[in-house]
């Protein structure tokens, strides 16, 4: 339990500095390498949850798939390699304000309605099997609806990006 | 380990990517605050799946992790077009539809 808890607080303030990188950097291929260090810690946090395909499915998905995306993005908008200064809004102070009432807001409905309960201590690694079990079974009609809407986007990506 | 560890984590990882949606001009990276928030969410699916022990928060994570990936496809895709048509990907120039 102790190395699980050191684990999580590495990681997570791994993924907090990395996170307000992203937001903050004034380089935008920097911040998509910012952004791969918050996914993967993200699956880290995923394993110590015991959620072990949800973690392989990050890591495939968003690291694999999602960051190429994004890296083509920059690259085929032409922008600059390099730190430019035109990133943020003029009114971007507005967001600190919002941003830390919601915090506070959460944190405390967090406190309140959970305290100092604690996550069960010998919880199972959850198998692919039951997962699979869960998504061919109860969810699957959520299923097929997903994958009508990976259908669409896919022809919709193709349709918009294509040159005519 | 506390629930409310996670629960903090997720809802920090939540308000750093309201401040990016708020903060940022570029789509491209408005599009990676949307990320932030979204991996939030799945860190409390989960989070509430090993507390309750129960697999249903694992299928709508992955749920969650298909619709992101089609999200950005269609995102960037549109941003594509955007910069194609204007020459320019930040949001504060497209006004268009201003009265």
């Amino acid at each position: 339990m102790i190395a699980q808890n050191v684990g999580f607080w590495i990681i997570a303030v791994l993924m907090v500095v990395s996170a307000l990188r992203v937001v903050t950097t004034n380089n935008v291929v920097h911040a998509a390498l910012w952004l791969v260090v918050v996914l993967a810690g993200a699956a880290g946090q995923y394993i110590l949850l015991a959620a072990e395909f949800v973690a392989i499915t990050q890591v495939l998905v968003y690291i694999g798939a999602v960051m190429v995306l994004f890296l083509f993005g920059t690259m085929l908008t032409r922008a600059r390699i390099g730190a430019e200064s035109d990133l943020n809004n003029s009114y971007k102070k507005l967001g600190i304000p919002v941003g830390l009432v919601m915090l506070v807001a959460m944190g405390l409905a967090l406190t309140r309605s959970f305290g100092d309960e604690k996550l069960p201590e010998a919880s199972k690694v959850v198998s692919t099997l039951e997962v699979s079990d869960q998504i061919f079974g109860p969810y699957l009609l959520p299923f097929w609806a997903l994958s009508f809407v990976l259908l669409a986007a896919v022809v919709g990506a193709i349709v918009l990006a294509r040159k005519d | 380990m506390f629930v409310n560890q996670f629960l903090f984590l997720a809802a920090v990882l939540f308000c750093i990517g309201v401040y990016g949606v708020i903060a940022r001009k570029n789509a491209v990276l408005m599009l990676m605050s949307i990320e932030l928030i979204l991996n939030s969410v799945n860190i409390n699916f989960l989070t509430f799946a090993m507390r309750n022990g129960s697999t249903d928060g694992h299928t709508f994570a992955l749920y969650i992790i298909a619709v992101a990936a089609a999200e950005v496809g269609v995102g960037l895709g549109l941003v594509l077009l955007v910069y194609r048509n204007k020459k320019t990907i930040s949001v504060d120039d497209l006004s268009e539809m201003r009265g």
